[in-house]
């Protein structure tokens, strides 16, 4: 059932490396190609010369340092024509939620200069930004914890008569904390306006089961695959290190129900909570792949490699069926490696991995 | 009693229960794994308890309190109801 990427032949960028205790995408992705039997070669774009995955055995097979997203989309390209004078891209995977606005909005520059992807429309992308989730999803009956936007500390005085503790505050990208007095919900609103500004969301917080979905929507309201699975290893800080992959009929619907309101295109990560009356609600919508991707490839549904054929114009047919019961556990090690190849990526801004491929 | 959600349970023989539509998985002991054997045939409890009595060396009345907390603790996971 899983696709087969033993005669695509091109060059796909992807970004996103670092690993460790809040590990990025980009190198489960790499891992999904490789699985789906890619034999091209991979360009990793990345903003850190210490991202782990620079330092993983087969993993890129080029490393290029890239200008971060708040420089602009003249540096940005400019970095990028620089790159590509060097190898050509076919196709970029975007894995990180603060650059993938930038890529979307640069499709034409990008498509002139012969590279493919496969990600939302910028209508889409700001559809299911935070801010904006609660009134369009209620708008479409489609459940969401009570949210309050806030702008003004003082607000939270009165935000406690709506919503009662527990509840959560939560960065406008990044970062959610659960409160449960007002000088804790003061403490967290000080730390998230200083770290991603505002607005502050204020959020119900919905008791029940919580599941995350990996998903590909083509882009016309049809889900090309999605693998819903539950967390059963959570560290301090919220992410999950293990999970097992369910079989949730409700839960499938209204993923289903989610995309085909959004005609969402490309990857994306479904937070929802389903309460012991069944009732499911949206907690955040992820316009990426999670950094848990491969679990998608373990259970027959390689949805990295989806994307890159979809990128790529090729056909590719919807996936509905997956192995429930398949789990991922996360783990870590040590990568030894030499002081010259991170000097190399460093003061050059680029390492070569693997010559002549 | 309504055991629609035990029956979509995947029991192994280990004693290793997984609920594929919640991911939570639990541990049992041969007993357990044996009534949830036969509330899934559709036995009630008084069938249980005549068919467990004469497999097991245990008196009615000590079975009998143990299958109704048994019962009572699948109605708080929300496997029967």
């Amino acid at each position: 059932m899983n696709v087969d990427l033993t005669n695509v032949n091109c060059t796909v960028a992807v970004t996103g490396l670092k690993t460790g205790d809040n590990p990025q995408p980009g190198t489960p992705v790499i891992r999904c190609l490789r699985d789906a039997g890619f034999k091209g070669k991979i360009v990793a774009l990345v903003y850190d010369a210490l991202e782990a995955g620079i330092y993983v055995e087969d993993l890129a097979d080029e490393i290029y340092l890239m200008p971060f997203p708040s420089g602009g989309s003249e540096v940005f390209l400019r970095r990028l024509d620089y790159i590509l004078s060097k190898v050509k891209i076919d196709v970029i995977i975007p894995t990180l939620d603060s650059e993938i606005i930038n890529y979307i909005r640069l499709e034409d520059k990008l498509t002139d200069r012969g590279i493919k992807f496969f990600l939302p429309t910028e209508e889409q992308f700001l559809a299911r930004d935070k801010t904006k989730l609660n009134r369009l999803f209620e708008e479409l009956g489609i459940s969401v914890p009570k949210s309050i936007f806030c702008s003004d500390a003082q607000e939270l005085y009165n935000i406690v008569s709506i919503i009662t503790f527990p509840f959560f505050i939560k960065g406008r990208l990044y970062e959610a904390y659960e409160v449960y007095t007002l000088d804790d919900a003061f403490a967290v609103f000080a730390k998230l306006k200083a770290k991603w500004g505002l607005p502050i969301i204020v959020q119900e917080k919905v008791i029940g089961d919580e599941f995350n979905v990996a998903l590909l929507g083509d882009g016309e309201g049809g889900m090309l695959g999605m693998i819903p699975q539950r967390k059963i290893i959570i560290t301090d800080k919220g992410k999950g290190f293990g999970g097992v992959v369910v079989e949730n009929p409700e839960l499938t619907e209204f993923a289903k129900k989610v995309i085909s309101n959004l005609k969402w295109r490309g990857p994306a990560e479904l937070e929802v909570i389903q309460n012991s009356a069944g009732q499911i609600f949206v907690i955040e919508i992820n316009p990426r792949f999670p950094a848990w991707i491969r679990l998608s490839a373990g259970a027959g549904q390689n949805l990295p490699a989806m994307s890159l054929m979809k990128a790529l114009d090729m056909p590719v047919e919807p996936i509905d069926t997956y192995a429930t019961g398949t789990i991922f556990i996360r783990h870590s090690e040590d990568i030894i490696s030499h002081i010259s190849k991170f000097g190399t990526i460093s003061s050059l801004g680029e390492l070569h991995n693997k010559e002549g491929k | 009693m309504d055991t629609t959600k035990l029956k979509k349970l995947a029991l192994s023989e280990s004693g290793f229960i997984f609920d594929p539509s919640t991911g939570i998985s639990y541990n049992s002991n041969e007993m357990a794994m044996r009534i949830i054997s036969l509330l899934n045939k559709e036995r009630n409890e008084a069938e249980i308890i005549a068919k467990i009595t004469e497999e097991y060396d245990i008196n009615q009345e000590t079975f009998t309190r143990d299958l109704d907390y048994f019962i009572s603790q699948l109605r708080n996971l929300h496997l029967v109801s």
